[in-house]
């Protein structure tokens, strides 16, 4: 018998984890007690951070990473995979993410912005990365950086699901768009991967699979079991629900009817009965009256 | 008329064996409800895929959605099996290291811990020499069979660990053949469901 290779952190394996996690909720959390409650409400994975978006947003200074100690008590309390936040282009947070041995990064514009002009070089670490997108040429620029799973943005921590809609709509529709112009004219795809600002090798990739080469998740601004119901329909492969569980009334029924709206998202009976009798959701903010400054959105480019 | 082979489908890898399937020229079918499974004159599917996720989520989803009872009695009377990852955890008579409150149908007997193979920067993509040949596969936050019991074959190691076993018509492997396309246990599947078709 010949000597077997095995590799760690190739593509194939970084974007499996991904797979795996399809159909599924991942949940933010800021205590291992919240983790627990993800876990047992059938969270797919939990996202570790000291605070919410919606309390980043109220609370204002810089967000970063946050303590290894409550990350690593976290990783203790669930069986399930934990990701965690770093900052854009900050990746020294990467290589202690790494080091911690969280499952998945989450580059996140929900953090404070490290460097203006780079994201961090996914493809250098054996950890999969998750980025965020507003449209498909951010989604493949930051694939071709190495990231293995893309989550449409949304405007995190607003419970106005608004943004989202339009970011997987976007996302969705360019693709299509992309997909037409190369069966049309192939010849057109060089001026296509311009106009995307993406290399052209991705960009041909997609338009010949009509799929982007990754997971698309989405976030920001999910709130309800028919939010993240909408998101399925229009296309995603799961949710990330960050204060709309635990900024609600009751974070352990809301989070379980997330999970079953999600599952049978096309099955408006039980998206019906999953919304029964949740309580108080988040109150929310209309994105319409969020100053710009405060649109999260538009962090990372 | 070709095999129709049912994977369950409410939460995982369920695309990747999808596309296998039908690639080896059978028809794949997403068991979401009871209804998927069984109809008015028996079973719907020749053939079952329990594929990855996570599979704490796919238990709690399973009883939701009242699959529990109806999957656990089609395997237990004999429907082919394949369980990949989440799949075999999901098989397996026992789970060690469960979430909480985490049940498994127990049709297959071994004994199955959770991520044993450690976090995902310990996922890997690696050669498992099997009864149906060397095969190319991905170990995702894998789990592994921690005992083996009577009249259960064991399908093979990595790391030290035993990796896949098989009973009659239900096999349970740790890793993900779909992920990297290798087709030798999809197509065994397929030839369990074919002679158990000719038997019916």
């Amino acid at each position: 018998m010949g000597a077997m290779t095995t590799t760690l952190g190739s593509p194939l394996v970084k974007r499996g984890l991904a797979d795996m996690l399809k159909g599924g909720v991942i949940m933010d959390v800021v205590t291992p007690e919240q983790a627990r409650i993800a876990e047992d409400a059938g969270a797919v994975a939990v996202m570790a951070l000291e605070r919410v978006p919606a309390d980043i947003r109220a609370q204002g200074g810089v967000a970063r990473m946050s303590d290894p100690d409550l990350i690593s008590a976290i990783i203790e309390a669930v069986s399930i995979p934990v990701m965690a936040k770093a900052r854009i282009g900050h990746f020294v947070e990467a290589q202690v993410l790494e080091y911690l041995k969280v499952d998945y990064i989450d580059e996140s514009e929900v953090l404070s912005p490290a460097d203006y002009a780079n994201h961090i070089d996914k493809q250098a670490f054996t950890v999969p990365f998750v980025c965020g997108a507003t449209n498909l040429g951010e989604a493949l620029r930051r694939i071709a950086e190495g990231a293995a799973m893309i989550r449409s943005k949304g405007e995190a921590g607003t419970g106005d699901v608004s943004e989202a809609t339009k970011h997987i709509r976007t996302i969705r529709h360019e693709i299509a768009v992309l997909k037409a112009t190369y069966e049309a004219n192939p010849d057109e795809l060089y001026v296509a991967a311009k106009e995307l600002q993406a290399p052209y090798e991705i960009v041909r990739e997609v338009a010949e699979t009509g799929t982007l080469p990754v997971v698309l998740f989405t976030a920001g601004g999910v709130a309800t079991p028919a939010d993240a119901a909408l998101m399925m329909q229009l296309g995603a492969d799961g949710v990330f629900v960050g204060s709309g569980i635990f900024k609600s009334g009751n974070p352990a029924a809301r989070a379980a009817a997330i999970v079953k709206a999600t599952a049978r998202f096309d099955d408006p009976a039980v998206v019906a009965e999953a919304s029964r009798g949740l309580g108080e959701a988040m109150v929310g903010i209309n994105v319409a009256d969020l100053p710009a400054p405060h649109r999260l959105a538009e962090r990372g480019w | 008329m070709p095999v129709t082979v049912g994977v369950l489908g409410l939460q995982g890898g369920v695309r990747e064996h999808r596309e296998l399937l039908e690639h080896l020229g059978a028809r794949a079918s997403l068991v979401r409800a009871p209804s998927d499974l069984v109809g008015p004159d028996g079973l719907r599917v020749d053939a079952l895929v329990l594929p990855g996720g996570e599979s704490s989520t796919i238990d709690k989803l399973i009883r939701l959605f009242d699959l529990f009872e109806p999957m656990r009695t089609a395997i237990a009377d004999g429907l082919p099996t394949l369980g990949t990852c989440a799949g075999l955890v999901l098989l397996a008579r026992e789970v060690v290291d469960p979430a909480p409150g985490q049940r498994s149908l127990g049709v297959l007997d071994v004994t199955v811990r959770r991520n044993a193979l450690g976090s995902q920067v310990a996922s890997s993509e690696t050669t498992v020499s099997t009864p149906l040949g060397p095969v190319q596969v991905a170990f995702i936050r894998a789990p592994v069979i921690t005992r083996v019991g009577a009249g259960v074959e064991s399908l093979g190691t990595h790391a030290g660990e035993i990796v896949g076993a098989r009973a009659g018509a239900v096999t349970g492997i740790s890793f993900h053949p779909e992920l990297t396309g290798d087709v030798a246990f999809h197509r065994e599947l397929l030839a369990h469901a074919t002679r158990s078709s000719r038997a019916a």
